[in-house]
């Protein structure tokens, strides 16, 4: 009676014909069994594969390739037929002056993420040490990220109407205004611009502060011993500690600015000169039935957003691509 | 005389750090004020009735009642706030299963086993987290179109479960750390890779369920492109895209607007209450996949 090997063997499995065979017939029904067990072994990653690779090509893959190919012709979504129109669509991108301005919307979001950058890193600083009150700031601070778009769009919306809770606040401290926040260009920009800040620094500080508290906490006392103060304390450890975080967070912010939509649709539905790259394209293809058009502006933002990420990854060589 | 000294020479920079402490507690004490006053407003105006809403108040004013539920009522019955939630709760529901399931094969095929292609594959994943699906939606809506399922719940459904990668390398990372002699050892007691997966590998993945379900919780909720985009009927609003839409025949009234802003934001305030360490990490985790 031979032993069940499951209690006794080590983990390397031992090989199958090695057991004492009592008979060629037994054996042959072996082998068979075994070659049909390494098909099925073959196949078993692939079984576990099947569903993600089949939702992954169809809603990743095959959209990049329709839209590279929409982007060479005049298809407006509907109609049957498509005409090849070569590079004119991408001629249009470039040459389109409200596509233009829309990309000097963005510096405006770009602006503002050095801002947030610059925040969060001040706040998860401040906050790796010890305060009283910390969890509470940090809840705080975080919890703008958490909040639904929508929400955050009314929100603000009512915070800067006209008598709204800014001017009530400004009043307050004897500033009477009735400057329509919302109202120009360059003040539509920078107040929008501003939610997002609000909404988008809890992400970067949380990143920070997670960053910051994986620094041993002897390098600090080693440094304080020789008499660092916090600004060196901040320049020789945490800085060096933070870099890849804040790289990535760089290409986030860059990426983000470039592909804003949900704030300024939301709050001016892209009026007053605040339209967005994302906004503008939505318009051409679902309003304007230009998916030509439209394909052709989505890939110029997918080569950008490409193109910034390799950047990254030359520049700054990530310690995390092992992950794979 | 060399006393004295000392102590002044200490007060010094002990006075110092006093006060650099107390400016620290007042710029916290300002970005506390600046996040949690327009909220503060918000939940104001959606206590406070028309009148005090528009006759010539200061928005910083108190609601005269504040037990005036009102406003949450007409958000609830003429916003379609309920169906909404409804909608949202099957979209998640259906959305985070998906998820799960998808994210931890993927995750086990890719780890577990060797087999030809490994690495395609494994890029083919790598690669999509670069296109940004915000971009992508023009083709996209192309492809669920001809499937028949715009206006349909199971387009987001769908394009959730389907364009998540983040998950898959939360799992991934997590089942790197689970040795493989476990499945070894079911193996000789004969498992299937199956069994192996569901018995073995997924209970001991529940972490990374948490964290996962947590981050595509909040996202799929908060999320108001996608629903926007793919369910344009009123039946089937969201609680972003029914929110969105009090912007039309609400139009001036900030009460009910205010009211419907609460509504949407109370869960995930809740959820964040009860989870916040799951939360800081789980969002940490995905951001830098």
């Amino acid at each position: 009676m031979p032993r069940t090997d499951s209690t006794t063997s080590p983990p390397v499995p031992a090989p199958r014909d090695a057991r004492p065979v009592k008979q060629h017939a037994g054996r042959r029904a072996a082998a068979g069994r075994s070659r049909r067990e390494r098909t099925l072994r073959r196949l078993t990653p692939w079984l576990f594969l099947a569903v993600p690779l089949a939702l992954l090509v169809t809603f990743t893959y095959v959209p990049v390739g329709n839209m590279l190919y929409y982007s060479f012709t005049d298809w407006d979504g509907v109609s049957p037929d498509r005409n090849f129109v070569g590079g004119e669509n991408y001629a249009e991108v470039f040459t389109r002056p409200e596509l233009l301005r829309v990309f000097a919307v963005s510096l405006y979001y770009l602006a503002a993420s050095v801002v947030q950058i610059a925040i969060a890193l001040y706040f998860a600083t401040v906050l790796s040490f010890d305060l009283r009150f910390r969890n509470l700031f940090k809840g705080i601070l975080f919890f703008p990220y958490l909040i639904n778009g929508v929400a955050i769009g009314f929100v603000f919306l009512y915070f800067f109407q006209d008598g709204g809770t800014l001017d009530s606040i400004l009043s307050w401290f004897g500033v009477g205004t009735d400057h329509a926040w919302l109202g120009d260009p360059a003040s539509a920009n920078i107040s929008l611009a501003g939610v997002s800040v609000w909404r988008f620094t809890g992400l970067n500080f949380v990143l920070f502060l997670g960053a910051i508290q994986s620094i041993p906490g002897e390098l600090y006392e080693a440094a304080q011993l020789d008499g660092a103060g916090r600004w060196k304390q901040f320049r020789h450890i945490i800085a060096p500690g933070i870099r890849p975080v804040l790289s990535l967070s760089v290409i986030l912010a860059i990426s983000g600015s470039l592909s804003v939509f949900e704030i300024p649709y939301i709050m001016t539905g892209g009026a007053t000169g605040t339209s967005t790259f994302v906004i503008q394209t939505v318009k051409y293809a679902f309003q304007f039935n230009k998916t030509g058009l439209a394909s052709a502006c989505a890939v110029v933002l997918l080569a950008i957003i490409l193109l910034i990420t390799w950047l990254q990854r030359r520049l700054v060589p990530d310690e995390r691509v092992d992950l794979v | 005389m060399t006393v004295t000294a000392t102590v002044t020479a200490r007060r010094g920079p002990r006075r110092r750090v006093r006060v650099s402490t107390a400016l620290t507690y007042l710029v916290l004490i300002a970005a506390s004020l600046v996040t949690l006053v327009p909220l503060t407003v918000v939940f104001l105006t959606s206590l406070k009735t028309s009148e005090e809403v528009t006759g010539g108040h200061s928005a910083l004013d108190l609601p005269g009642d504040w037990l005036n539920f009102s406003n949450y009522r007409t958000a609830f019955t003429n916003g379609e706030m309920l169906t909404a939630f409804g909608n949202t709760a099957f979209i998640l529901l259906f959305s985070i299963t998906g998820t799960v399931l998808i994210g931890s094969m993927t995750a086990y095929a890719i780890d577990r086993f060797d087999f030809r292609l490994k690495k395609a594959v494994m890029a083919l994943f790598l690669i999509a987290t670069l296109v940004p699906s915000v971009t992508t939606q023009v083709a996209t809506f192309q492809v669920v179109n001809s499937f028949g399922l715009f206006d349909t719940r199971w387009a987001p459904i769908l394009l959730y479960m389907g364009t998540d990668i983040v998950s898959i390398y939360i799992f991934l990372q997590f089942i790197r750390g689970i040795p493989i002699s476990v499945d070894e050892a079911a193996r000789l007691d004969g498992a299937s890779a199956f069994t192996i997966y569901r018995k073995i590998i997924f209970p001991m993945l529940k972490p990374a369920i948490a964290t996962v379900v947590i981050i595509k919780g909040i996202t799929t909720y908060n999320d108001f492109y996608i629903p926007f985009l793919y369910m344009p009927s009123e039946e089937l609003g969201t609680m972003s895209t029914a929110l969105f839409r009090f912007k039309g025949p609400f139009g001036a009234q900030w009460e009910t607007i205010s009211a419907g802003a609460i509504l949407v934001i109370v869960p995930t305030l809740v959820v964040f209450l009860f989870l916040q360490r799951y939360i800081y990490n789980g969002f940490a985790q995905g951001a830098s996949k």
